[in-house]
């Protein structure tokens, strides 16, 4: 029964949606009140419908109701609760749902929180809003329903893919989509401006906020899918290149060059248009990315259950959502005159060249991705673009921004003069050097790879150290410390997520050069030694899991004769789901991670281990979440808090209408 | 499910969990690593984009003992990747060779670029600071000497 109430509420949410879109969108296009004020009860109606529907779903995982097709297909009584919970969105159809409850949440934020925004505008972008949630609602009933039901229930189900069981993939979805739907806010007041045809400080003031919580949840979805796939794939890569990787990557640095223009909009009423456009193709890259993931088109490791028909409507989707918003946007874009001046030595300039920068870097991620696929259609080739090719072609443009980075953010608006802005930089990039020089010393491999990630990373942090220190002014020390504790969240976040970017460009360089690996065959009770560590397999057992067997391995590893880790790496079977999988286990370090892997038993005895020293592999994801803990800092800034509503007295007659 | 028939299930899906087994390291540490080097370049041909390095499968395993064979053998880096390529085509490479189509994929980055750049310097060119804006004129020098009182 209460699985009949969630589809219902499914069925009505749409009912609800097309509503928010037709009403309101009209009523502002005639200047009728009464229609537009159906945006804000129906945004919260959809959502509060989503929310139930969710929650009944969950209710059947919980609940182990196998005459659902869904649960049957993923759930199976033995498993944790835990992943009882989480497996409502560890498939297609679930994670659909989840993805159309967090469009309406955002609709519904947008509906509670914009008190702010005008009516008209507020009418538009929730109707904005609204469409898209039409389009995957009914891509959900129509090609995807999760309520439907078995005639005949199984007496158990089939359980969930093991890979998934697994506390950092558990919640790598949530964040992802949080970042992804996220995106549709900014898309919706792109949309909804171009409708209006005016574009002023205030608009960028509004969108910048959803883009940012966008962007670091987005970033801490990529961070916790890499940390998953170094710990649970068992040979600690972080990050392959691979097309559903690449899907979660694009939007990001779009929405990052996003959040950068609508700066400029904020404050310098620059660069209107263009950031309207990043703002459409930032969502057109989430929409893009679940095409990528759900169609199959490209082969990856960890795309979903893939069907040609959902590759088909969700293509549709992308084409008629990018196709309008980019039409209306030639249609209306050359209207929006930029009002700020600058010159080419300038604040502005710098976000420019870091828009450039990202949003070339987006375009080589999204060519290599496609590329199989048009050289097959083209030119009959069939070929593959890997990780070597993305290496070689994406990272200069990144090397490119860390250059530029320190510099372009204490340069002054409108007009600078470089070596003025040096002058506090000269410090910071020589303790880069210097950084970078030890890092030559101790590195033996020989390739650049350490000394030019530790100069990029260094100046990254000592530069937004800078940064910190130009703020605090002149005077003594106390008068210092109190003006940099009362700067603004806003450069606060700044700082932060500048040195987050440079902690995780040191902790991919080293880990890259430094890493030590040693395969071998080990008896029990053999100790071998892998750079400066003896390793001793312990020994080998057999243990029960609750939904599982492992075969677990006791190693330890001692530096200097005193033992440093003892760790337990596993090699588990899930006898439901048939599949096997590796456990690595890890000793944290911030210098090092210990990581070793358990394999075959081998056929003259003893099993085969694999022991790996990782230097600074854990900066990589501290720094994403250092970057993330930024945007969280900028985004309580007091001016979104308080002053987001005021519109400032030039705003109302400074906007240009396109008309 | 009873511990026997999972252990049954277990003893027929044991697969080979590793990429690189113990038995495949080849003596020379030096050779090793170019194999090691060599395969990361080399694509899993019956993978979801895996290069051999890291697959279990048995085809991977083939061509990374095939890729060993050919360096105890003498080849050259060039010599290996040019042998297997015309072995399995160059759906193989997972860095395709900049020739013919292909050379599009590895020139649009910095092409872009340029193009980004072009635009972005015509676009600061209309934008400029109106010239001597910023400096007054002779004319509001001396109007400004005269409001100051000099």
């Amino acid at each position: 029964m209460i699985v009949e109430l969630g589809h219902f509420a499914l069925i009505l949410a749409l009912v609800v949606a097309l509503a928010q879109t037709v009403l309101p969108l009209v009523g502002a296009h005639k200047g009728w009140r009464g229609w537009m004020a159906v945006a804000e009860p129906a945004a919260t109606v959809q959502f509060a419908l989503l929310l139930f529907s969710f929650a009944a779903l969950t209710w059947a995982f919980v609940a182990s109701d196998f005459s659902v097709r869904l649960v049957t297909a993923n759930s199976h009584t033995d498993k944790p609760m835990l992943y009882k919970v989480t497996g409502v969105w560890g498939n297609h159809e679930g994670s659909m749902l989840l993805w159309c409850l967090i469009l309406a949440f955002f609709g519904a934020l947008a509906a509670w929180f914009g008190g702010n925004l005008p009516d008209r505008l507020k009418a538009r972008v929730l109707g904005v809003q609204a469409s898209v949630g039409v389009a995957f609602l009914a891509f959900l009933i129509f090609t995807s329903n999760p309520f439907l039901r078995l005639v005949n229930p199984p007496l158990n189900g089939q359980d969930l893919n093991p890979l998934l069981q697994d506390p950092g993939l558990a919640f790598h979805p949530p964040f992802l989509y949080i970042g992804y739907v996220g995106l549709s806010m900014s898309f919706s007041f792109a949309v909804a401006a171009l409708i209006e045809g005016r574009v002023d400080a205030a608009w960028g003031r509004w969108v910048r906020p959803w883009t940012l919580l966008a962007w670091l949840n987005l970033t801490i979805g990529i961070a916790l899918g890499s940390w998953w796939a170094y710990y649970e794939l068992g040979w600690g890569g972080f990050w392959f290149w691979d097309p559903v990787e690449n899907a979660s990557f694009m939007p990001w640095l779009i929405a990052a060059a996003l959040l950068h223009s609508a700066i400029v909009v904020e404050k310098r009423e620059a660069l209107k248009s263009w950031t309207i456009l990043l703002a459409i193709l930032a969502f057109g890259f989430s929409l893009i990315g679940a095409f990528i993931v759900r169609s199959g088109v490209l082969t990856s490791v960890h795309a979903f259950a893939n069907d040609p028909e959902r590759g088909v409507y969700l293509l549709i989707i992308t084409a008629i959502f990018m196709g309008g918003a980019l039409t209306l946007y030639a249609a209306r874009a050359g209207g929006m005159q930029a009002k700020g001046v600058f010159s080419t030595v300038s604040r502005e300039s710098a976000l420019v060249a870091n828009n450039l920068l990202l949003a070339v870097a987006t375009f080589v991620v999204f060519l290599g991705t496609i590329w199989p696929l048009v050289a097959e259609m083209i030119w009959d080739r069939k070929l593959s673009v890997g990780p070597p090719f993305f290496d070689a072609a994406f990272t200069p443009f990144m090397m490119a921004l860390a250059l530029l980075l320190p510099l372009g953010s204490i340069l002054p608006w409108k007009r600078a003069s470089v070596s003025k802005v040096m002058r506090p930089l000269w410090a910071a990039l020589a303790a880069a050097f210097v950084v970078a020089a030890l890092a030559w010393v101790f590195g033996t491999g020989g390739t650049l790879i350490a000394p030019v990630g530790a100069f990029l990373g260094a100046w990254l942090v000592f530069g937004a150290a800078a940064d910190l220190w130009l703020r605090t002014g002149r005077g003594d020390l106390s008068g210092k410390i109190g003006r940099v504790l009362r700067l603004p969240r806003a450069d606060w976040g700044r700082v932060v997520a500048h040195a987050g970017l440079g902690i995780t460009f040191i902790g991919i360089a080293f880990l890259t050069a430094w890493q030590v690996e040693d395969i071998r065959v080990a008896r029990e009770g053999e100790t071998f030694r892998v750079a400066s560590y003896d390793v001793t397999l312990e020994g080998v057992r057999r243990v029960q899991g609750p939904n599982y067997i492992s075969t677990m391995a006791e190693i330890s590893l001692a530096r200097d004769g005193r033992e440093v880790a003892r760790l337990t790496p596993e090699k588990r079977i899930y006898p439901v789901a048939g599949m096997p999988t590796t456990e690595a286990a890890i000793d944290n370090g911030v210098f090092r991670d210990l990581y070793v892997v358990i394999g075959d038993p081998q056929e003259g005895g003893g099993w085969a281990v694999r022991t790996f020293i990782k230097p600074f592999a854990n900066w990589i994801w501290a720094g994403a979440i250092i970057m993330a803990l930024g945007g969280v800092l900028s985004l309580t800034d007091r001016r979104y808090r308080v002053a987001a509503g005021v519109r400032r007295p030039a705003a109302p007659t400074g906007g240009v209408p396109a008309e | 499910m009873s511990i026997v028939r999972a252990l049954l299930i277990w003893v027929l899906l044991s697969v080979p969990s590793f990429a690189v087994e113990p038995g495949e390291v080849l003596d020379d540490p030096v050779l090793e690593e170019r194999a090691r080097e060599l395969s990361k370049g080399l694509r899993c041909l019956v993978c979801r984009n895996e290069n051999i390095d890291e697959s279990n499968a048995d085809l991977a395993r083939d061509l990374r003992l095939l890729v060993r064979e050919r360096l105890v053998a003498g080849d050259t880096d060039a010599e290996i990747i040019d042998f297997v390529v015309a072995r399995y085509g160059e759906y193989v490479l997972l860095a395709p060779r900049a020739t013919g189509s292909t050379l599009i994929l590895w020139i649009a980055g910095p092409a872009a670029l340029l193009f980004a750049l072009l635009i972005a310097a015509l676009y600061l060119r209309r934008n400029r600071p109106v010239a001597g804006n910023a400096s007054l004129s002779e004319e509001e020098k001396a109007r400004l000497k005269e409001l100051i009182g000099e």
